[in-house]
């Protein structure tokens, strides 16, 4: 397909960055391998990116500005669980669910791609699951601050801005979640149908899906999962 | 291809996409209204952003009368004049400039130029034309609520933007927010069209180092715009939060009418990062655009080869990364560390080297060109003319001790309205005029056209020269009178007014705009396939206007770049992106061999 370097009639490729332009530069896709839907969702994500880097740095600047005591999140977030204090125990254990869905997550493309139909869906239910589960126990933590009066506006332990970052920050990364939990359920209903195999036009758009759906919503997961990982860093550790 | 291993199906390169992957639209209302074709998608964007635009020239006439004759226009009080400035500005920047550039002139020629069928994903990119739509209603509804829109200044800082003090601080700022958090998600599901266009759907032949500059430079802003947007869009939703919630993000403790607020220990400064973090890319992203447009108008109307296509191109790319590290340059006077003065005004001057380039590069290209003085020409000039005069004075701006005393005088506004006010939208004007008879196959008229060239570009700057002026006086910006003050002449009093009527010539000949856009509809000379005798493939359509899918049953198929014009031995003095080999202009003539 590579036109360019036909025309030119040379095979020589030029060697470090220039070969990196070339490439890029090349005739027709920049992106050789790559889907459309694959490079938007890539795309989309850089852009996704910027978006919780800054909530994460408006969330340590207003850290900074404020003048009263920043609340120890160890004890904030810690659980009583059978008489035994334990710190930052539901964000450890959410943690781990998202990290493991990921896991399943990744499986599930492998099997996709091996056009297994039945264990794609299922693994991808698996991962929607633990997704959900994850949406769940931060609905129990935001009910737990609520309860002992945590506010966006207000907080008991100290500095306001810390409620107001916690729902902002957890809240706008829960959406992606539930976001995603959705495009999962999608994806495997599809995927079950058999949508893919015969190309059956979707629904919306009436474009003919191919198995790549399954990585690119992978893509999308991966990525809230890893978001959730500075989150966890920069908010509860620190 | 490596993705035929996955057995993924076939992507088929874009020269070989069958026909039946484009939407087929079925009856009146998916041909004209929920139309998936890029091309109409264009056609509702440009009209969309150029309405709203004349609300925002409307607001501008209503300030400058109240500017030029205070006292005159009871109707217009203090809190009145400040609500129009800020829509005023916000509209021109945000919905006309930048909705116009990437989702106008950006989905009607990408697809065109780069010789693909459509956008990737046509269904996405009519949505995105929807939200946009949303989020101008929203503004505009902006306008009927109790209180009325904001008034805080297109900036928008708080704590004053959300302070009881402020007009519009009831309904007006949250519809505000609200309008642009849509705007930036109708933008980003636009904006991934266009970018992954650009990369992946090209046809055989069309290299990146082939596409036209205007495709560069809207593919450039896109991205910028992709990576600036959500700066403004966390400060907005936080701000929301603030008005809406009572967070403490951006504001600190305050004492109103002698009662303390709810607020504190929020960092107003926190917001006028967030803001310029989006606001100097968006400066360029209305920019490069232009640039990338007036090289082809110059290239096209000078019948010569554009200068320096390569240096163009990677100026295009290093001006749009660099210009995501002067942001600070806009916050002189915030109280930030002074150390950060000195890291921006480095960066901003530095700049200004690859911009330099460009401005050097369309004077080569015009250098002993065969320039047709026509309208298309014309604006393009008289963007270069404004350009370089605002980006002058921005490097006066650009240095901290000349800022802080000019910084929120007429000289900034004076400023900002040559560089990214006028010259920009020159250029669309330029736009308008050039691909009009692609888009209706009939010429705009050029008697028209000159006169709404000469009095738009004559009236710019008898509107804005004479703001320098009076911004080193010291008069500022955002009053809504002056008064009686000891460093303002009684002169500079004349020169407001004076300001004031060329203003409303100048919206006048914007009405014979309009004019000639609907009469040219119908009366305009027939235009044919190609009557710019122009080399990109937007040109070379089988159709005038080109018809769904683009390009008959075959795509075109890319020899050479965009810029092959008076070519020593080609018959004609230029030969079209699709045109294999320049018939030897006497084989073209019939002659015989020699
Ligand atoms: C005939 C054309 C125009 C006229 C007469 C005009 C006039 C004005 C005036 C009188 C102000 C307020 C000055 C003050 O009191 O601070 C202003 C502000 C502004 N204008 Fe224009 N303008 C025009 C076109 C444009 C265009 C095309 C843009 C697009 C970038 C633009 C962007 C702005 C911005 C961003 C502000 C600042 C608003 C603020 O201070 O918050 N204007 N203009
Ligand atoms: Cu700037």
């Amino acid at each position: 397909m590579d036109t360019a370097q036909l025309e030119h009639g040379t095979a020589t490729r030029p060697q470090g960055w220039p070969g990196v332009v070339a490439d890029w530069s090349s005739d027709q896709r920049s992106f050789k391998g790559a889907s459309w839907g694959k490079v938007m969702m890539w795309i989309f994500l850089l852009s996704d990116t910027f978006i919780f880097s800054c909530f994460l740095l408006s969330y340590m600047t207003v850290r900074m500005s404020t003048t009263e005591p920043w609340p120890n999140p160890s004890e904030v977030f810690a659980l009583e669980i059978g008489g035994v204090h334990l710190p930052l125990i539901l964000i450890a254990i959410m943690t781990f669910v998202l990290i493991s869905s990921s896991g399943t997550m990744a499986m599930a493309v492998n099997c996709a791609y091996r056009r297994d139909r039945r264990k794609t869906a299922a693994l991808m239910l698996v991962t929607a699951l633990f997704g959900a589960l994850f949406v769940g126990m931060q609905a129990f933590e935001w009910s737990k601050l609520i309860h002992e009066g945590v506010r966006p506006w207000e907080n008991p332990f100290g500095a306001p801005q810390f409620g107001a970052a916690f729902f902002t920050i957890t809240g706008f990364h829960g959406t992606h979640v539930t976001i995603g939990v959705i495009i999962l359920l999608v994806v495997a209903w599809k995927v079950l149908r058999g949508e893919f195999d015969d190309q059956r036009p979707g629904f919306l758009t009436g474009r003919r899906g191919r198995y790549e759906m399954v990585e690119i919503a992978g893509l999308y997961w991966h990525f809230v999962d890893l978001v959730w990982v500075f989150i966890f860093a920069l908010f509860y550790l620190w | 291809m490596s993705e035929l291993a996955h057995g993924t199906g076939s992507h088929l390169p874009a020269a070989e996409v069958p026909e039946m992957e484009l939407p087929h639209p079925h009856g009146w209302w998916s041909t004209y209204v929920f139309s998936q074709d890029a091309k109409v998608i264009g056609i509702q964007y440009s009209f969309t952003a150029l309405a709203i635009g004349s609300v925002a020239l409307v607001l501008s006439w209503l300030m400058r009368l109240q500017l030029g004759f205070p006292g005159t226009f009871s109707f217009i009080d203090p809190q009145a004049y400040l609500q129009f400035i800020t829509m005023h500005g916000m509209i021109m920047v945000v919905y006309l400039l930048t909705a116009l550039f990437l989702g106008g002139f950006g989905n009607y020629l990408i697809p065109l130029m780069l010789g693909a069928r459509d956008m990737v994903f046509p269904f996405v990119n009519m949505l995105s034309y929807w939200v946009y739509l949303l989020a101008v209603l929203v503004l505009v509804a902006s306008f009927f609520v109790p209180g009325g829109p904001t008034g805080a200044g297109w900036t928008l800082y708080p704590p004053q933007a959300i302070l009881s003090g402020t007009p519009g601080r009831e309904w007006g700022i949250v519809l505000m927010l609200l309008s642009l958090c849509l705007f930036i998600v109708g933008f980003t599901m636009g904006g991934l069209n266009y970018v992954v266009t650009v990369l992946q759907a090209r046809t055989r032949g069309m290299t990146l180092m082939r596409m036209p500059l205007t495709i560069w430079g809207i593919f450039t802003a896109t991205v910028m715009a992709l990576l600036a947007f959500p700066a403004l869009f966390v400060g907005a939703v936080m701000m929301l939060l603030d008005r809406l919630l009572g967070t403490s993000f951006f504001m600190p403790t305050l004492v109103e009418m002698g009662q303390q607020l709810r607020y504190g220990g929020g960092s107003p400064i926190l917001f006028q990062h967030l803001f310029w973090f989006f606001g100097h890319p968006e400066v360029y992203i209305v920019a490069l655009p232009a640039f990338g447009i007036v090289s082809d108008l110059i290239s096209t109307h000078a019948r010569r080869n554009i200068f320096g296509y390569r240096m163009m191109v990677w100026a295009i790319v290093v001006i749009g990364a660099l210009s995501f590290v002067v942001w600070a340059h806009h916050m002189y006077v915030s109280g930030m560390n002074p150390w950060f003065g000195f890291f921006f005004a480095t960066t901003t001057l530095i700049i200004a080297i690859p911009t330099a380039i460009k401005v050097y590069n369309w004077l080569l290209t015009l250098w002993r060109g065969n320039i047709h003085l026509n309208t298309p020409m014309l604006f393009a000039l008289g963007f270069i003319v404004t350009f370089v005069n605002g980006g002058l004075t921005g490097l006066f701006l650009g240095n901290v001790v000349v800022d802080v005393p000019l910084s929120d005088t007429m000289f900034v506004v004076a400023h900002f309205h040559m560089v990214m006010g006028v010259a920009p939208v020159m250029v669309i004007f330029g736009g308008i005029y050039h691909w009009y008879p692609k888009v209706t196959g009939r010429m705009l008229g050029e008697t028209m056209g000159r006169i709404h060239f000469w009095i738009t570009f004559l009236g710019a700057y008898a509107i804005f020269f004479p703001m320098h002026y009076l911004g080193l006086l010291g008069m500022p910006r955002r009053y809504h009178e002056i008064g009686e003050t000891s460093f303002v002449p009684e002169s500079a009093h004349d020169l407001n007014a004076f300001i004031s009527v060329m203003a409303l010539v100048v919206g006048a000949a914007q009405i014979l705009f309009l004019f000639n856009l609907f009469w040219s509809l119908r009366r305009g000379r027939e235009a044919g396939p190609n009557p710019w005798r122009a080399t990109t493939l937007e040109w070379q359509t089988p159709e005038t206007p080109p018809g769904h899918g683009n390009w008959g049953r075959e795509l075109p198929v890319v020899y050479r770049w965009a810029y092959d014009y008076a070519v020593p031995g080609a018959a004609d003095d230029f030969v079209p992106q699709n045109q294999k080999l320049p018939p030897p202009l006497h084989v073209a003539r019939g002659e015989a061999t020699a």
